[in-house]
């Protein structure tokens, strides 16, 4: 495989880069006073739970340092929880626990243990703004861990996958989905080593994976193929991630779902700045997606209505819509 | 709409950046370049006579004021015991001494002034009108009618017809209409004469113009008579003698007209003018900085940094090359995607490395940062909060420069010393950032940002420390504005970054092309 790609054959692939989705996807789709919604999960929760967007339970939140201390108090009843910055990005700063061990330690999903005054300076970090954009002072939010479904179990090397959608004005542009590996430590993080697999929007069916920055067929640490595994309730997801749209107004926004055994697919977290790796995971750029969707946006009355939204590629489908826009593109 | 605008003011920007430019390159003539030194000519006029006794004296020399390929950076007078007057008599700038009572012995004034070399046109070459020929007897008349008639029809234009006529009036064996006008033993100056009044025949204005040549650098210099025609456009120099055009290298005209000498005296007698000329170096900078302040029109000098002190004049030479370290950082940011540690820690980095030099510096750095990062997992383990935390690398920073500053005193080695002009703040929150991205994202990402950070504060350096560069803004400063617009243009570069083309590389495959 070559080890660069050329900038024509990019702009033919319609790829975005960095600087494209900065000073024009965001620039231009989301307005700078509604990041609060995204970017405080707390808010983000509280306004899907409100517009009836399934969630994961949110436990305690703690704001100050005194509240640390009643930490083993409010994890009595808890074996399996998630630690969150409540500003943090990027997946930074969470941790995951399974269990208990007989002295009251907490068990990470990677197996570790960490006593119980080692989380409360953990915790008081969090506060303190160790992973919140510009070290401001933060607050720790404790949630459900989600139970995630067993048709991903071969896929996924300890941590939960969950899903990538890029909702670009309020339409389902790409799908991804991250699979943690051994060397990504659990997290479905691309560049920290977890495996992007494209997802075809119409079907919800995986397609090729990147892993590394290299395609690859099968899991590393598994050895079960990635393509061609049908995700669950697909429709229902992409409708749940078009509806982000309407509780946010960003025109450019990444929306992180996972597949909860129990309560099917849950929004865990939207983003603002939503990364381009995508396009990698997918074979394919982000732009004449995005300007198949202003064309049919160009064409409706007004904005449709999300279940209309969620399924516009379906009109004519993908395969056309993109033909068309190429063609007028060169 | 917006890229309009944003076009709109940066093609603003970009005329009034070289506009500015062009003033003080070419018409103020600032140079180019650092080490530029221009010849400068000190020309001394010394003015001897004797004074009459018991009565006042007054001595009126003409100055030099009509200057081709001159300008004046400096004049003085030496005039003891005198009043001392410049006016302009008759268009002429002169000085005017006068004293009630010299002493009955020689006197001795001087004038003195310091020229340079100046390749611009001299602005006032307004045609005087055409010249009104001489009343001459009927003999010389038909004479000079005759020879004007045969030259003017060997002659194309009013250059050759003035060529032919000089090389006429100085044949050796002059032609009878020449020779009703001059004896054999003419001097110089009675030829010259006799041109101008052959000139005014043909209605050609032309006038004698009196000065020496710098190139010769002499004690006891005497002004030699030149000879001036005006062209309808222009002054044209031509030599009296042999016709060819232009003055002798680096003549300085000193007075025009048909006087032999440029000082006149009342009550007072053996006149006599002498001029000694001598030349030594001048920093170019300082040459047109004089110069200019003689022909400044739009004040533009006003706002030059060269009249402030000398200290903060070396702190803006810095200061003025910050934004330029910036354009560099947005350029490999943006354009080829360099990941640093903050996001101008590098140019500050650099300006550092501008005392301690390069090797040293980044060793020095490396040094630091690497020992910092060491206690700074130590204090990992103590579990403290983070401001009292970054407070504590802050100290630990401060230590480890003391530190190696006393070791490096100790084993002479100087560079050490130069560390504490590192900032500190930005060395603290370098380590802070280091140890979160080492244990977030593993040693390799955060040793190869680092790295990233030493590499693009090396390039920094590198066009910091550069001499051109620092005289360039210095001289002119308005290029800040040209940097501003790049990086305005820069600011809407929405194009791949030299990065993408390899992090996307996975797109190259077979079936990369679209579905």
């Amino acid at each position: 495989m070559k080890c660069w790609i050329s900038p024509a054959r990019l702009r033919r692939l319609g790829v975005a880069g960095i600087n494209q989705r900065n000073g024009v996807y965001i620039a231009e789709h989301n307005e700078r006073k509604r990041y609060p919604l995204v970017d405080n999960k707390l808010l983000t929760k509280a306004l899907a739970s409100s517009a009836g967007v399934a969630v994961p339970e949110l436990y305690a939140v703690i704001k100050t340092h005194r509240d640390i201390r009643d930490l083993d108090r409010l994890l009595r009843d808890r074996d399996s929880f998630v630690i969150k910055p409540v500003h943090g990005s990027g997946g930074s700063g969470i941790l995951l626990f399974d269990g208990k061990d007989d002295h009251g330690a907490y068990r990470l999903a990677n197996g570790r243990l960490m006593a119980s005054g080692e989380l409360g300076h953990y915790v008081s970090n969090i506060l303190a703004g160790a992973y919140s954009l510009g070290g401001r002072p933060d607050t720790a939010m404790i949630e459900q861990r989600v139970e995630f479904s067993p048709v991903f179990e071969h896929l996924s090397y300890r941590g939960v996958p969950d899903t990538r959608l890029i909702v670009y004005r309020g339409c389902p542009a790409m799908a991804m989905i991250r699979l943690p590996t051994r060397q990504s430590n659990g997290r479905a993080n691309l560049h920290q080593g977890a495996i992007g697999a494209g997802i075809d929007l119409e079907t919800g069916v995986t397609l090729s994976a990147v892993w590394l920055n290299q395609r690859i067929d099968e899991h590393p640490d598994t050895g079960a193929a990635i393509a061609d595994n049908a995700i669950p309730d697909w429709h229902t997801q992409v409708e749940l991630a078009t509806r982000c749209y309407d509780l946010t107004g960003l025109g450019y926004l990444g929306v992180d779902l996972v597949l909860d055994r129990k309560y099917g697919p849950l929004l865990l977290e939207l983003n603002a700045r939503p990364g381009l790796a995508i396009q990698i995971a997918n074979q394919e750029g982000l732009q004449w997606r995005f300007r198949a969707i202003d064309r049919w946006l160009a064409t409706q009355d007004g904005l449709p209505p999300a279940s209309a939204r969620a399924t516009w590629f379906l009109e004519k489908g993908l395969g056309r819509w993109l033909d068309e826009v190429r063609r007028m593109g060169r | 709409m917006k890229r309009f605008h944003l076009s709109i003011l940066v093609c603003l920007l970009l005329v009034t950046v070289s506009g500015i430019f062009y003033y003080k390159a070419k018409v103020l003539q600032y140079p180019l370049l650092p080490i530029s030194e221009v010849e400068v000519w000190t020309v001394e006029a010394k003015v001897d006579f004797t004074a009459n006794a018991d009565s006042s004296v007054k001595a009126t020399l003409r100055l030099p004021d009509y200057t081709p390929n001159f300008s004046t950076l400096d004049e003085s007078f030496i005039s003891r015991g005198y009043g001392l007057t410049t006016q302009t008599v008759d268009d002429f700038r002169t000085a005017i001494w006068t004293q009630r009572r010299p002493a009955p012995e020689a006197q001795t004034l001087y004038y003195r002034t310091q020229v340079i070399r100046d390749n611009r046109p001299v602005s006032e070459q307004a045609f005087p009108g055409a010249a009104e020929p001489p009343e001459l007897d009927p003999p010389l008349q038909s004479a000079a009618e005759a020879l004007l008639a045969d030259i003017r029809s060997r002659s194309a234009d009013i250059d050759s017809f003035s060529t032919l006529l000089v090389q006429e009036v100085n044949r050796s064996e002059p032609s009878e209409n020449v020779a009703a006008f001059l004896t054999r033993t003419a001097t110089p100056l009675e030829r010259t004469q006799l041109i101008i009044d052959l000139l005014a025949g043909a209605r050609i204005p032309a006038r004698m113009v009196h000065g020496f040549s710098l190139a010769e650098r002499s004690q006891n210099m005497h002004a030699i008579p030149w000879l001036e025609y005006h062209n309808s456009r222009e002054w044209v120099a031509i030599n009296a003698t042999t016709g060819e055009h232009g003055f002798p290298p680096d003549f300085l005209v000193w007075w025009t007209g048909n006087e032999a000498s440029p000082l006149k005296l009342e009550r007072a007698q053996e006149g006599r003018v002498n001029w000694s000329v001598s030349s030594s170096y001048l920093d170019a900078m300082t040459a047109a900085t004089q110069a200019a302040e003689k022909k400044d029109m739009g004040g533009m000098l006003s706002f030059s940094l060269h009249g402030l002190p000398v200290d903060i004049q070396n702190t803006y030479r810095i200061l003025l090359l910050l934004p330029l370290g910036t354009l560099l950082i947005v350029f490999l940011r943006n354009v080829i995607g360099l990941h640093t540690f903050g996001t101008f820690m590098p140019v500050l980095i650099a300006l550092s490395f501008r005392k301690t030099q390069l090797l040293h510096g980044i060793a020095l750095f490396s040094i630091v940062v690497a020992l910092g990062l060491l206690l700074r997992f130590y204090l990992e383990h103590l579990k403290l909060l983070l401001v009292p935390r970054l407070a504590a690398v802050v100290t630990i920073v401060v230590m480890l420069m003391t530190l190696l500053a006393v070791l490096s005193h100790r084993l002479d080695i100087q560079a050490g010393l130069s560390l504490g002009l590192f900032p500190i703040v930005i060395l603290a929150m370098t380590i802070e950032r280091m140890s979160l991205v080492w244990e977030e994202h593993g040693a390799a990402d955060a040793i190869q940002q680092g790295v990233g950070s030493l590499i693009v504060a090396a390039i920094c350096y590198l066009l910091l420390i550069n001499r051109y560069v620092e005289h360039v803004f210095f001289v002119f400063p308005e290029l800040i504005l040209g940097v501003l617009a790049l990086l305005l243009l820069l600011g809407r570069y929405t194009g791949y970054r030299f990065s993408e083309l390899f992090r996307f590389s996975a797109l190259s495959g077979p079936s990369g092309d679209g579905r």
